[in-house]
């Protein structure tokens, strides 16, 4: 059989690899929870986010194939990242100058 | 699949080769609507933000009121469906098809298992009479009763989410049975998995902002 016309470059990422992903997001869980219930006070949120935002990106890279993938699909992740900003900074823009 | 109608469409045959196959024009498609997605999620956030703003305090007293245990439990299962279904994903890949479909029975499993710690959830809030619009909620403050209807509105979508994944995760699993889904062509699973990856995603952000809070 010969090989496809579109046959690309599959990267067979180790099982290996995903497991240790996955650990290390069940640790980062466990970060988060403990922060929180050592009552951390205004930290807690902060650093719940800022946990969830490296959680999120192991997922994207790893899991998602972000890492291995054409470059193209990072760059309209990014876009979308950069539009929900825009969004949310308008928003407060806008609520903050209310003068409710 | 075989539609018989006429002979408009020539190419419509089951030899793969006849298919076109375009792996990553699929994907392409995929994370477009993965961003609908993601600005959908998007707007309910940006309320939450705004209204944490604005109600911080009562934001921190609905949060008390939530399971820390299960909703941590619920991001632990979560997360490990994720990784059986790119363990499955791997396992189709190298064409070791009966490991890829028993990764999909344990991702479905973990699916059931979320939507029943979800379920057990709501029900122990129903019965402290906490759920939108009860005359309970309405006596407490403004902040109380936006945060636990931000939190069913977005839980609730979410676990709807998590539904429509137990659903084309059973149909990837007819299809790889079917020989319709093969190591070769796979972009099908690739995509579920995109999308059940994203299920995650959202609930790794729900789970600090709604648990974490108290």
């Amino acid at each position: 059989m010969t090989s496809h016309d579109t046959e690309e470059e599959v990267h067979l990422v180790p099982y290996r690899t995903y497991v240790n992903v996955w650990l290390v997001l069940i640790v980062l869980t466990g970060v988060t929870v403990a922060a929180s219930v050592a009552n951390l006070k205004q930290m807690a949120i902060f650093t719940a986010l800022l946990v969830a935002t490296a959680k999120s990106t192991l997922v994207l890279l790893y899991f998602m194939h972000l890492r291995y993938e054409n470059k193209l699909f990072a760059y309209m992740f990014i876009a979308v990242i950069a539009t929900f900003a825009i969004f949310l900074g308008l928003t407060f823009a806008d609520y903050s100058f209310r003068g409710v | 699949m075989s539609t018989a109608h006429d002979a408009a469409a020539p190419a419509e045959s089951h030899d793969h080769e006849a298919v076109p196959y375009d792996a990553t024009g699929s994907r392409i498609g995929m994370w477009i609507f993965l961003f609908t997605e993601v600005l959908f999620f998007g707007g309910l956030f940006i309320a939450y933000a705004v209204y944490l703003t604005e109600y911080g305090r009562g934001f921190q007293l609905g949060s008390a009121e939530l399971d820390i245990a299960m909703g941590g439990l619920n991001t632990v299962i979560l997360l490990t469906s994720s990784l059986t279904m790119a363990l499955s994903i791997a396992a189709l890949q190298r064409g070791d098809i009966p490991l890829s479909q028993k990764l999909l029975n344990a991702t479905l499993l973990f699916a059931f298992a979320f939507l029943v710690v979800k379920s057990f959830e709501w029900g122990a809030k129903f019965e402290h009479h906490i759920y939108p619009g009860s005359a309970y909620l309405l006596d407490k403050t403004m902040g109380e009763v936006v945060f636990f209807g931000l939190y069913f509105s977005m839980t609730g979508l979410h676990a709807l989410h998590v539904i429509l994944g137990i659903f084309v995760i059973i149909w990837a699993k007819r299809r790889i049975a079917a020989g319709a889904v093969t190591p070769e062509r796979n972009v099908f699973l690739d995509n579920v998995g995109l999308y059940w990856h994203l299920v995650d995603l959202v609930w790794i952000f729900l789970f600090p902002l709604f648990y974490l809070l108290s």
